[in-house]
């Protein structure tokens, strides 16, 4: 069960600020439940973000980053209206895409 | 030689130990402070403000209904403000209410989802745990908002005085009262500054802060949750979900606080 992501991309001065924060449990594998069995690795291992259909980040990700992970950056393009699309996939095949506008 | 080099490098080593402590602390201070205004920014109790605001909306329960009729104490559907003045009375309920046993009350009226199920429950799962994600969306449309709890009404008045008691009543094996651990300036927990809540100032930072995400353990806690804690770390029996006692010690912090400013849900260590 993937949650939507929280996007939110700001421009200023022909720069684009992309900050998303994912909904994600990010298990490393390494850690036990209650009754002492190991809970599945389960986390982010790829993530694409894309402005206007064009590719602006890739991201491989593992099971290092925190539940929930947040990511921000910055790029030189974009204008208020634009689209911003950002979509990652794990390690059990399960995937999510959100999509905002560029705020001026 | 080799001895000789060794020597050097603990002598430098305890120098700087020497040298720490008076600017450790303060340096810790401003770190701590540092990282908290970062997880600030990126605090994941948003994820749980978007998934309560879909609750509010969504036709749920076993008379598919939503939640936007709840009348949270400014009218039916109005949540802008509702939390900087709970807790409350409430005429229909008879009884002064926080936002948790609230909501309580209108799932069960309007959904028809029982509020046994939620008494019963477990923190973070099931009913209460989709309580809890509504809860954060509901204070988040009072962040900035100034807390005003009216204590002139006699009910809340009433409820306040009760939970000053609980707040000072001493029991269980350690003989703890919330009042050992805040009621005076300046203490701690480990790394975790507590907040003196007898002081407005600390009960504005206490009521306000809270509901929280808490990075430590990637959790999201209602008051409930961290009353309930409280007293698991007494050692006392822990009380049941929305009891009397936790709205009134809840009246009696929001009543303390009153003035201060709502800056919740917020992100924690």
């Amino acid at each position: 069960m993937a949650g939507p992501m929280r996007i939110r991309a700001g421009h200023t001065d022909g720069v684009t600020e992309v900050r998303v924060l994912m909904s994600h449990p990010m298990e490393t594998g390494l850690r036990k439940d209650g009754d002492g069995n190991v809970i599945p690795a389960h986390y982010i291992t790829e993530l694409v973000a894309k402005h206007n259909d064009k590719v602006v980040l890739n991201v491989e990700m593992g099971p290092s980053v925190s539940t929930n992970p947040y990511l921000s950056f910055k790029f030189k393009a974009g204008a208020p209206g634009d689209i911003i699309e950002v979509s990652w996939k794990d390690n059990e095949g399960e995937s999510r895409t959100d999509q905002v506008e560029i705020r001026g | 030689m080799k001895k000789n080099k060794l020597v050097a490098v603990t002598a430098a080593a305890i120098g700087i130990a020497i040298a720490a402590p008076a600017t450790a602390q303060d340096d810790t201070a401003a770190a701590l402070e540092q990282y908290r205004q970062m997880i600030q920014e990126s605090n994941p109790a948003e994820l749980y403000e978007m998934e309560g605001e879909e609750l509010w909306t969504t036709a749920r329960g076993p008379k598919n209904a939503t939640l936007e009729q709840c009348d949270l104490g400014l009218g039916p559907g109005v949540i802008e403000g509702a939390y900087a003045q709970m807790p409350r009375y409430f005429e229909d309920t008879g009884k002064v209410q926080d936002l948790a046993s609230r909501l309580m009350t209108c799932m069960e009226t309007l959904q028809g989802i029982p509020s046994e199920e939620i008494i019963d429950g477990k923190f973070r799962q099931g009913e209460r745990g989709k309580l809890g994600a509504i809860l954060a969306y509901v204070v988040g449309q009072s962040r900035g908002d100034t807390i005003a709890v009216d204590l002139d009404h006699p009910k809340v008045k009433e409820m306040y005085e009760l939970g000053k008691q609980a707040f000072y009543y001493r029991a269980g094996p350690m003989d703890f009262a919330c009042s050992t651990c805040h009621s005076s300036d300046g203490k701690r927990i480990r790394m975790q500054d507590l907040p003196n809540l007898t002081t407005q100032e600390g009960a504005a930072a206490g009521w306000g802060s809270w509901p929280a995400y808490r990075v430590s353990n990637s959790q999201f806690w209602t008051m409930q949750h961290r009353l309930w804690d409280c007293f698991r770390q007494q050692r006392v029996a822990e009380p049941i979900y929305a009891s009397e006692v936790t709205i009134a010690l809840s009246t009696y912090m929001a009543g303390t606080a009153n003035g201060g400013t709502m800056n919740a849900p917020s992100a924690k260590r």
